[in-house]
């Protein structure tokens, strides 16, 4: 099994799901992620861009949410088999 | 810390007990606490902070209970100041609000798992709890189906299921709330690992040891949780205690990471962990998750071409709306104002009172009501979008835009409100969580060029410049026009960013942003919110307008004998009376009062030259003569302070024109045409128009807006700081244009 290429939030395309492998950091952005719902394990999905190009709209536990792509970027995959 | 006295108990009835309402933004908890308060709630701030203090009643079996309501909030873990005030008035902490007696926790029912991190955290607090499981018709809406019983069952606690803005309900949520009261303290449940106990028990007999100070086993687990938070920053200060307390909090999270718990971390698997566990089997989602129409319509709303469209047009009907359509309204509160001078002038002989009355306290009254009209359409606007869900969709679409202006998606509806008027525009910035870019969108509001302005601007241009073509059909007075407009919006980029790195600095804030479902939104909920926010404005920023306004009437009556101007001013009256009556000597009638009316003019222009005001004019001569302005102009700026507009009416009594005159007055263009120096050189040239019209855009002359400020940071310094950094900007704006257009016009 050969070490997969670390693969972040921002990498999705619309419509793509993934799963949470870990959120980034333990600063104040990384704990609201954590409770808006980013975990370690969690599904999520990109639904779409902003018209110019960010935020980006994800949908996680039901529910949508905007992050920058800056914020998305702490949100790191699992890599996909 | 220093809030850790409790109100003192013998001002508190005993028998009064108080429930706080806590909640994550987009459940309708508003909406819950009007229906539960029946909309009488008294609003207030918390001292040092900007969270708004809203206090409500609910009665119940005659019966009455304080109900707090506390700011959305997805989270109980603070990290400032304001996110504090929701913990402390919930530990009891908080000065002004007696200690909570329980909560009521309302939760979005089709958004369950997310709800219950708050239900998690606030259940920590060991407070007898009521959940109220809102939204139901949403849920269901979207094939979710919640079994309430089986949730109560398994969090102990009652649950129960309304549709707050349809008023479902609310008595048995008004039953909960008094059943709740009269139940002892719960025992919190141990979700973390034993190990995190013992930490934060450790912690406060540190804190009790070193700082001699007892803090609930609530915030010595915040202290341990929250890295950087405000708790830890109010504990761990430069004091010998303070650095020993860090130690002792550093090294026992060293020691919770290596017994594999981690925090933050921790927190959110933990409690997500549970919320998963209890919803197992209570909430059942739809097997196949089928594009929704609220889907369908996210997709057109923010796409790149047909959402930016939709928004612009929805944009240009706010805008059109509070910028035009309040017109008729504010007229119809001038003709009621003109109305009730019209009453007072009829009982009162002309002397002191009936100045004050009709130009100190009715003009203040006016003054505050008329922007009135502007306040509630917009905030019916933002109500209606905000409930249906858009709101936050287009700071989605706008924030790239904003984020290059260093601000976020949220500034830009309160930002384009102030180019019609900036105190809806600063009421509207209370969405914006983030302090530093909420404080910044309100401290460079005020420079968007409102409709205030447009008087000013209208006057000066028609009268000083040439009505000629620059070619490709662009006239010259619309361009003049058209560059005050942008003056305004140009100087706050780097006004923005100046505040930022002097007064803000620090990480950029983020902008994690919830994107609520679409839904049809409620009338009701509308309503309340317009008139929450009219009534917010009349009662607490209204009074600070009304009193302004009463202080610079008294500096324009006095000092001055004004005598002769109430002799003129029956004189008037009964040449009136007389031509009305017996129109035979018709013309020499209108002569006689002509003449007497010149005279009136003449008397009150030499009053206002001798009053305070006018002294204060006088005095600031040198200092605006390099803006190539005279004192009459000094005086008009200093008379404005309530409302810019303002120098129109003063300057037209200044040059005893009266002070009816408005922007169209051919009389008053004319009289500022031959405005003279004493060497006999003209005062107005086109260098001064345009160097008044630039302090106008920059200046803060507008007491609303300043008042509002106050009210919105809960301090006096960010109006004063307004006031200076706005006249310091506009001084130098107008000096910079008088001087140079100097040189070439």
């Amino acid at each position: 099994m050969e070490a997969p290429a670390s693969r972040l939030l921002t990498d999705l395309r619309p419509g793509d799901s993934a799963t949470i492998a870990e959120i980034i950091g333990d600063d104040s952005l990384s704990t609201r992620l954590m409770e808006m719902g980013l975990l370690e394990g969690e599904s999520i999905s990109l639904i779409g861009y902003a018209p110019l190009g960010d935020p980006i709209e994800f949908e996680i536990r039901g529910y949508r949410i905007s992050l920058r792509a800056a914020e998305a970027q702490r949100v790191r995959l699992e890599s996909t088999s | 810390m220093s809030k850790s006295q409790t109100s003192s108990p013998e001002t508190v009835k005993p028998n009064r007990k108080t429930v706080a309402l806590i909640g994550n933004p987009n459940t309708g908890k508003s909406t819950l606490f009007n229906a539960l308060s029946g909309m009488k709630a008294r609003t207030g701030n918390y001292p040092g902070v900007t969270v708004e203090k809203k206090v409500g009643k609910v009665v119940w079996n005659h019966r009455e209970i304080d109900l707090v309501d506390l700011p959305g909030t997805y989270s109980l873990s603070p990290r400032s100041p304001d996110e504090l005030v929701s913990v402390d008035v919930l530990l009891g902490r908080q000065e002004g609000v007696t200690a909570v007696d329980a909560v009521v926790c309302i939760v979005d029912a089709s958004n369950l798992e997310r709800n219950l991190y708050l239900v998690s955290q606030s259940l920590d607090l060991g407070l007898p709890t009521v959940v109220v499981l809102n939204m139901m018709d949403v849920a269901r809406s979207k094939g979710i189906s919640v079994d309430a019983e089986e949730l109560a069952k398994r969090l102990k606690l009652p649950v129960i299921t309304t549709e707050a803005h349809r008023r479902k309900n609310v008595d048995i949520v008004k039953q909960a709330i008094a059943d709740s009261v009269e139940r002892p303290l719960r025992t919190p449940e141990s979700l973390f690992p034993d190990e995190f106990y013992a930490e934060a028990g450790q912690l406060r007999d540190s804190l009790r040891t070193h700082k001699d100070i007892d803090i609930p086993q609530f915030l010595a687990q915040r202290l341990l949780i929250d890295r950087g938070g405000q708790i830890e920053q109010e504990l761990t200060d430069s004091s010998a205690a303070g650095q020993q307390i860090r130690s002792d909090l550093e090294a026992a999270r060293e020691r919770l990471a290596a017994a594999n718990c981690r925090v933050p971390a921790i927190e959110a698997r933990v409690r997500y962990g549970w919320a998963r566990e209890i919803l197992d089997g209570v909430v059942t989602h739809p097997a196949e998750r089928s594009a929704s129409k609220s889907d369908a319509l996210d997709r057109f709303l923010t796409h790149r071409v047909f959402g930016l469209f939709v928004f612009a047009a929805l944009m240009m009907l706010v805008f059109q709306t509070i910028y035009t359509w309040a017109g008729p309204l504010m007229d119809q509160i001038e003709t009621g104002q003109g109305f009730v001078t019209g009453l007072v002038e009829g009982v009162l002989q002309p002397g002191p009172l009936r100045s004050l009355l009709v130009d100190g306290i009715i003009a203040g009254v006016g003054g505050v009501l008329i922007f009135l009209p502007q306040i509630c359409l917009l905030f019916l606007f933002i109500a209606t979008l905000e409930d249906c869900g858009y709101m936050s969709r287009a700071a989605f679409l706008m924030d790239r835009f904003m984020a290059k202006l260093g601000l976020s998606g949220k500034s830009f509806v309160p930002l384009m409100s102030s180019f019609a008027c900036a105190v809806p525009g600063v009421m509207a910035t209370r969405v914006i969580e983030s302090r530093r870019d909420r404080f910044v969108t309100i401290l460079v509001a005020p420079l968007m060029s409102c409709s205030a302005r447009l008087p000013v601007y209208l006057l000066l241009i028609k009268a000083f410049i040439p009505e000629q073509t620059l070619g490709l059909g662009l006239g010259l007075q619309g361009t003049v026009l058209f560059l005050m407009y942008a003056i305004g919006a140009l100087v706050a980029i780097p006004v923005a960013w100046g505040l930022k790195k002097i007064f803000f600095p620090g990480e950029t804030p983020h902008f994690v942003m919830e994107l609520p479902s679409y839904k049809v939104p409620s009338a009701r909920v509308v309503f309340d919110r317009v008139y929450d926010r009219g009534k917010a404005f009349v009662v607490r920023a209204g009074t600070l307008i009304f009193a302004t306004t009463i202080v610079i009437w008294a500096l324009g009556y006095y000092p001055g004998d004004h005598s002769k101007q109430y002799e003129l001013q029956r004189s008037i009256v009964a040449t009136e009376t007389i031509l009305e009556s017996n129109p035979d000597n018709a013309e020499l009638m209108k002569v006689t009062l002509e003449d007497l009316e010149n005279e009136y003019h003449t008397v009150s222009s030499e009053l206002i030259a001798g009053s305070a005001l006018g002294q204060m004019g006088h005095a600031i001569e040198p200092a605006v003569k390099p803006l190539g302005w005279d004192w009459r102009i000094g005086v008009g700026a200093i008379a404005s302070f309530p409302a810019r507009e303002v120098i129109i009416s003063t300057l037209g009594t200044i040059y005893s024109l009266g002070g009816d005159v408005d922007e169209e007055s051919e009389g008053l263009m004319g009289a500022l045409r031959t405005s003279k120096w004493p060497d006999g050189t003209n005062v107005f040239n086109i260098p001064v128009a345009l160097s008044i019209m630039v302090f106008f855009a920059l200046c803060a002359q507008c007491a609303a807006t300043l008042m509002v400020i106050k009210r919105e940071t809960n301090s006096w310094r960010w109006p004063i700081f307004s006031f200076v950094y706005m006249t310091v900007l506009a001084y130098i704006g107008a000096f910079i244009t008088y001087q140079v257009g100097r040189l070439w016009l």
